[in-house]
């Protein structure tokens, strides 16, 4: 296998070049190895992007092959920049020799759409055939963007059968405030939120955000139309009230709320029933739910013990766990749990010597598996694709975000620049730009 | 009043030219000069003593106020040591939230000024260190705060008095990492929030 992929590499290099890694360090393969050679070809197809006509082909060649790779369902090969794009039939005997499963032929349309073709070499016949309106949408605006990842996204689903997690953005606090970023890392900007506002969440229909708003007088949930900029604040059960998430179905949010300690409490964010509670921890702290697919379930932090740990309990309150059992470590401490989309895994943070590491807990044999090593990893939130999750990290030196395939150990940092970036929380796949 | 001085000064002018007049041929002396003055000396001694008493009260009001500023800078000071005293955090273990049994005399010393100032209302602010996760130091902030709040209601203070709040490690006293700085933000702070104006001392 190792000569094959390294004959490929050779055969890559003449005409053609591995399209450049952007990818960091990372957490489970040593470093400096080449992607291309790491992973077994059998499971990662090769793909070929080819070159786009137009002012804005060669972007949207370049978010189409990042948007793969980044998917890391598909070895990306790319034919090398400014090479003008394919007239006439394939040669799929050609790129089937160096390597490539599939191609993807994308091009502008004069109505204003993405229409992207995917071949099956092995086939030699075409795979799929779509196009994607750009809406009216700017050349290279968010909104246009958006277009580009949907279409990848589409793509990848073609090829792999699981469709991709590019048409994504990323909320979370950078400095106190809430920002969103796309997540290629693009578009990083701030909601415009006024004051301090942290623990951000989506709603599944990626249209509001709601989040902890902390004032002198203490700390409320608010819930924000991501386009319109409209709050509406929860209501206030009493003492602090942080850390929100909504159910699955959007109709409920659940958030922690207390004088003396903190409980669970279900509410109808667009009013509806009564607040309601969910769990009764007796005066100990409660925070950071987070629901499971089918809203049936509810991952949390408690204190009860004497130091944080995940349990579980049905939305309903009852049958309440442990989810994290604590070994007789110095110093347990597990947080922040995020129930993964397809309601397989919970990953959570956990002290592990002196820092703090991203972990995943499997719910069919609560087996645990460390998917984090070097500096401080913390706060993991799942991608709709329940492979990725995006974390903080101090590997950099400042808090930033990373992204985290738990299947290979890839990481890629995903933001950047001044301010220390936090509390991630990755969107559904968005529909709409 | 200086009219009248003006007219009196033009009779004595008058007199002497009058008597100048009648001894012409013995040798001149010159007479002492009218007592123009004379009447002035009367109202200057007044005006002096006058301006005596002035001065006395003057001084005798500068030193009252004085005083009663010394007085008022001696209170205001003592105001300030009670408020500062009465603003003193109480700090805490790492991922703990009970009173430090060397923390008890720092809130003890806070039950006086509640007991002398009835109506005043305080709010207890929880904080943590960064060392956690960022949104269960919310809960432990607060979990923090609660537990100050339960240590004054056992000393008597009623519970609607006091508010609790959590900023979780989000306002920290020192914004370091290290040991030392840690300990500075895992703390309770006090802030009056009313019904303190003016603020009084307990009695010794």
């Amino acid at each position: 296998m190792t000569s094959r992929a390294a004959r490929l590499l050779l055969c890559l290099c003449t005409p053609l070049c591995l399209f450049p890694s952007t990818s960091g360090a990372q957490d489970t393969i040593p470093q400096g190895v080449r992607v291309g050679l790491t992973y077994d070809p059998s499971t990662r197809p090769g793909v070929f992007v080819t070159a786009v006509a137009g002012e804005t082909g060669d972007s949207v060649r370049a978010m189409l092959a990042r948007n793969l790779d980044f998917g890391d369902r598909l070895n990306v090969l790319s034919a090398e920049p400014g090479a003008p794009p394919p007239a006439g039939r394939f040669n799929y005997e050609l790129y089937a020799k160096l390597g490539a499963s599939a191609i993807v032929q994308a091009s502008m349309t004069r109505e204003g759409s993405l229409h992207v073709v995917v071949h099956d070499v092995a086939a030699k016949r075409v795979l799929n055939v779509g196009d994607f309106a750009f809406g009216g949408a700017a050349p290279l605006s968010p909104a246009w963007r958006m277009t580009v990842h949907r279409a990848s996204d589409e793509v990848e689903r073609w090829i792999t059968s699981v469709r991709g997690i590019a048409a994504t953005r990323i909320v979370f606090v950078r400095d106190q405030r809430l920002w969103i970023v796309d997540s290629d890392g693009a578009n990083a900007t701030p909601l415009g939120v006024g004051g301090t506002a942290l623990s951000p969440a989506w709603h599944p229909t990626g249209r509001y955000v709601a989040y902890t708003a902390m004032a002198d007088d203490g700390l409320s949930v608010v819930v924000r139309d991501v386009q319109s900029g409209q709050a509406r604040r929860m209501p206030r059960l009493g003492g602090s009230n942080f850390t929100p998430a909504f159910s699955p179905d959007g109709s409920t949010l659940v958030y922690s709320a207390g004088d003396d300690g903190t409980d669970l409490y279900a509410v109808a964010p667009f009013g509806g029933d009564a607040p309601r509670r969910v769990t009764f921890g007796r005066g100990t702290p409660t925070s950071s739910p987070s629901f499971s697919p089918d809203g049936r379930g509810i991952a949390y932090i408690s204190g009860r013990l004497g130091h944080p740990e995940v349990y579980i309990t049905d939305a309903d309150g009852t049958n309440a766990e442990l989810l994290t059992e604590a070994p007789s470590g110095d110093r347990p401490y597990r947080s922040d749990p995020d129930w993964s989309p397809d309601g397989r895994t919970v990953a959570f943070t956990s002290q592990e010597g002196p820092n703090l590491q991203v972990m995943v807990i499997s719910l069919r044999d609560r087996r645990i598996r460390q998917l984090t090593g070097s500096a401080r990893n913390e706060n993991p939130s799942w991608a709709p694709d329940s492979r990725h999750v995006v974390f903080t990290s101090t590997r950099s030196g400042a808090k930033q975000l990373w992204v985290l395939d738990t299947e290979s150990g890839r990481t890629r940092q995903l933001t950047r620049g001044a301010g220390v970036a936090r509390q991630p929380a990755w969107s559904p796949r968005l529909e709409q730009p | 009043m200086h009219a009248r001085i003006r007219s009196l000064a033009l009779v004595a002018i008058a007199l002497s030219a009058v008597t100048t007049t009648a001894c012409k041929k013995k040798p001149v002396v010159a007479p002492p000069p009218a007592p123009v003055a004379a009447p002035f000396n009367q109202d200057s001694a007044d005006a002096a003593a006058r301006a005596a008493r002035e001065a006395a009260e003057r001084a005798a009001r500068e030193a009252a106020e004085r005083a009663a500023r010394e007085e008022a800078a001696r209170l205001a000071a003592a105001v300030a040591a009670a408020k500062a005293a009465f603003a003193t955090p109480v700090y805490f273990d790492y991922d703990m939230s009970n009173i430090r049994d060397d923390q008890r005399a720092t809130l003890d010393a806070k039950v006086p000024i509640f007991q002398a100032n009835p109506d005043m209302r305080i709010r207890v602010a929880g904080h943590t260190d960064n060392r956690g996760s960022d949104e269960y130091n919310l809960a432990l902030g607060q979990r923090r705060a609660a537990e100050v709040k339960q240590y004054l209601i056992a000393r008597g203070i009623a519970a609607d008095r006091i508010d609790v709040v959590s900023f979780g490690e989000e306002r920290p006293a020192v914004a370091m990492d290290g040991e030392d700085a840690w300990a500075k933000n895992r703390r309770g702070e006090f802030e009056i929030i009313a019904g303190a104006n003016p603020f009084k001392l307990p009695n010794k």
